[in-house]
């Protein structure tokens, strides 16, 4: 055992003096993460998010602006088009069974399957929102009943639900507005229990916080601690489940008409245009794939975009 | 103009409902059990506790984690969830049967005359609303202020509560402030409407050590310039022990020992408050010395010992304590009333303490190896 020496230099601290540099851990063990998937997480656009973005951009703007185009008439009918291919003279992408410009009516179809989509998630949003932030915030009775219907509706099916709430309400031969009016309603009403769900776990969470007592005991009411405190937080993951819902619309839209009940011809959509095509997919499969590939691009790039608000945000409630 | 003169006439007519001032005493409370219901059985979070607090005094609420101190602050304000929750026992507030009061009727006294500064900053401000529509809120619901004279009195608050560049704050959001700032923040919001009584329910437990002597002396000059009474609960005899006219240590629910500051100091009697104490490291020991610790843990508070609730962790504990619950017992000191058998610095303690010894009890070899000075009360 060394002596003590009281003049011997005293030992340097074993606290490091310089600072370390921060280590990324993650990045150590699993190797760096691609860009890409780092980009998602961390709620930035990157590559594919600016893509996503551009196209919505791209179909909203000529959804809007279709009537001010320099398109045919979607409904106008050229014998000599019919079934041709795209790259026809004057004709980009072709024309379908029945001599009917297809771009033009794919730009056209927008109008009617957004207007669908956006509503009945907005119905679906303002309802289930309303219901899913009061059985979150006031619990007990209410949440016990709001729960049990959310589960009644979900247990529906929801495709046989929204196919014979438009049989019984807009059966053959109504007008293509009031069809459009009862889609809205009875695809709003399939999105209820999904938002109102997620509103009511996220308003749970929020509600657990100290600000929402904190507030109470400056004297809010209820109704401005639900509307002013607990809702603007809540709204980030609405908003990313409501983006999720738009794309859902979209494709029941298409199922929709498969089985005859969506959006009423003559008006177009890309679910009738996919249902008319039917026919000529031998022939001339470009009336199917146009629609198609519209979908497919539209319903991507808003759950891509869904994904990135939601890691922006950090919901923690799985989609749909 | 006429807008004014309405809310003015409203804001006369929430004020008449609430009695008007008398006496002395600002609060008391008596008795008071708040329990909680489970599906394990139900909690007894508070169990009978007494007290009043006069007009500008302020009460320290001291004892470990989950002794029921911050549950007695939420219930004397009425801010416990209304399921599963029993509150028996008589609140008065300046008159006023607060216990009687269902949220609606609350709601009149919450802001202008309770107010409640919460532990942590970081989860008692709203994320997304600016500070100063945070401020204005509370002046918003009770006095009907048009905006300029709320901004103006948001702007006087920040300032009283020592922000600097007050004007840019209001517009800042909480996460552009540092702890200490928030806390601030929540101070002046909770002060907005000039409640007559504040809670401060651990108001320095999260923030860096530098910061908290910083807020206590700011709620202590709050306090004193408004005269108003708080309510500091603390689990850090430290904390209160210069902020306070009077503390009550809490445990398991109950108030065990309860005596004006300096007294406490003075005279401790109860072991519990004695532990407390020594498990404050000092400044003048060595570094690395082992800390002192209150050996086990608080008690289920579904099912509480019978007898003393401390007597399973008591040092002095004999077989008495652990059949039968002392009552508060009035020591020589006015005000000063304890919760023991065999007290601190009394000739039945110290005897108790040496059976113990004696006998091997793990509990007292702890305390004594601690520090023995404190454990045998050199007064």
């Amino acid at each position: 055992m060394p002596e003590l020496d009281p003049a011997a230099p005293v030992e340097p601290p074993l606290i490091p003096t310089t600072t370390l540099e921060p280590v990324d851990l993650v990045a150590a063990v699993e190797g760096p993460e691609p860009e890409a998937e780092r980009a998602v997480r961390r709620g930035r656009l990157g590559i594919g998010g600016t893509a996503a973005l551009f196209w919505l951009f791209l179909v909203v703007a000529l959804a809007l602006l279709a009537p001010v185009l320099p398109i045919d008439d979607p409904n106008t009918s050229i014998a000599s088009i019919a079934k041709q291919g795209p790259g026809t003279e004057g004709h980009i992408l072709g024309g379908d069974g029945l001599g009917r410009d297809v771009l033009s009516r794919v730009i056209w179809g927008s109008r009617a399957t957004l207007l669908l989509a956006v509503s009945a998630v907005l119905l679906g949003l303002i309802l289930g929102g309303a219901l899913g932030l009061i059985a979150g915030y006031f619990r007990g009775r209410a949440d016990t009943g709001l729960t049990g219907l959310f589960d009644v509706l979900l247990s529906f099916p929801q495709l046989i639900l929204a196919v014979t709430l438009v049989t019984v309400f807009a059966g053959g031969g109504v007008s293509s507005t009031r069809r459009m009016i009862v889609l809205i309603l009875a695809l709003g009403v399939v999105s209820i229990p999904v938002l109102g769900r997620i509103t009511r776990a996220s308003t749970l969470s929020w509600c657990q916080r100290e600000f929402v007592t904190a507030s109470r005991a400056i004297g809010a009411r209820n109704r401005s601690i639900i509307i002013g405190e607990v809702l603007p937080n809540v709204l980030p993951a609405m908003f990313s489940i409501a983006l999720l819902g738009i794309a859902v619309v979209i494709v029941a839209e298409g199922g929709l008409s498969l089985l005859g009940v969506g959006i009423q011809l003559p008006t177009p959509s890309w679910g009738n245009m996919i249902a008319e095509g039917r026919s000529d997919l031998r022939d001339a499969p470009h009336i199917v794939m146009v629609p198609t590939v519209a979908i497919f691009l539209t319903v991507l790039a808003l759950n891509y975009l869904g994904d990135i608000v939601r890691a922006r945000f950090d919901v923690r409630e799985s989609a749909l | 103009m006429r807008l004014l003169r309405n809310g003015r006439k409203h804001v006369a007519h929430a004020e008449a409902a609430i009695h008007p001032p008398t006496g002395r005493i600002l609060l008391e409370v008596d008795d008071l059990a708040t329990h909680f219901n489970t599906p394990r059985g139900t909690v007894k979070a508070v169990d009978g506790v007494s007290f009043t607090l006069d007009r500008g005094r302020t009460l320290g609420l001291v004892g470990e984690s989950g002794c029921g101190k911050s549950v007695l602050s939420r219930s004397i304000m009425g801010l416990l969830p209304s399921r599963n929750v029993t509150r028996k026992g008589m609140i008065s507030f300046d008159g006023n049967r607060l216990d009687q009061m269902g949220p609606a009727e609350m709601r009149s006294f919450w802001g202008t005359q309770l107010g409640m500064v919460f532990q942590d900053p970081m989860t008692s401000l709203n994320p997304v609303m600016r500070i100063g529509k945070q401020i204005t809120e509370s002046l918003d619901f009770h006095f009907d202020m048009d905006r300029s004279e709320a901004q103006e009195t948001a702007l006087a608050l920040l300032k009283s509560v020592n922000i600097p560049e007050p004007a840019r704050r209001l517009r800042q959001y909480p996460h552009e402030l540092s702890g200490g700032m928030r806390q601030r923040v929540v101070i002046a919001v909770a002060l907005a409407c000039g409640p007559k009584l504040l809670f401060a329910d651990e108001p320095t437990t999260a923030l860096d050590v530098t910061v908290q002597a910083q807020i206590l002396d700011l709620l202590r000059q709050q306090q004193r310039d408004r005269e108003m009474a708080m309510v500091l609960v603390s689990h850090d005899l430290g904390v209160v022990a210069g902020h306070t006219d009077e503390i009550a240590v809490m445990y398991a629910g109950q108030i065990v020992e309860k005596a004006p500051t300096r007294s406490l100091f003075a005279k401790m009697r109860m072991p519990y408050t004695a532990a407390l104490l020594q498990s404050i490291p000092r400044l003048e020991n060595p570094s690395h010395t082992r800390l002192n610790v209150i050996a086990g843990r608080p008690p289920d508070l579904i099912d509480p010992p019978s007898g003393c609730r401390f007597a399973p962790r008591c040092p002095y504990a004999q077989d008495r304590c652990r059949e039968e619950q002392p009552p508060l017992i009035e020591s020589d000191d006015p005000g000063h009333v304890y919760r023991c058998w065999y007290p601190v610095g009394t000739e039945a303690g110290r005897e108790a303490l040496e059976r113990n010894l004696a006998a091997d009890v793990p509990q007292a070899q702890l305390a004594v190896a601690g520090d023995a000075s404190v454990v045998t009360g050199d007064d």
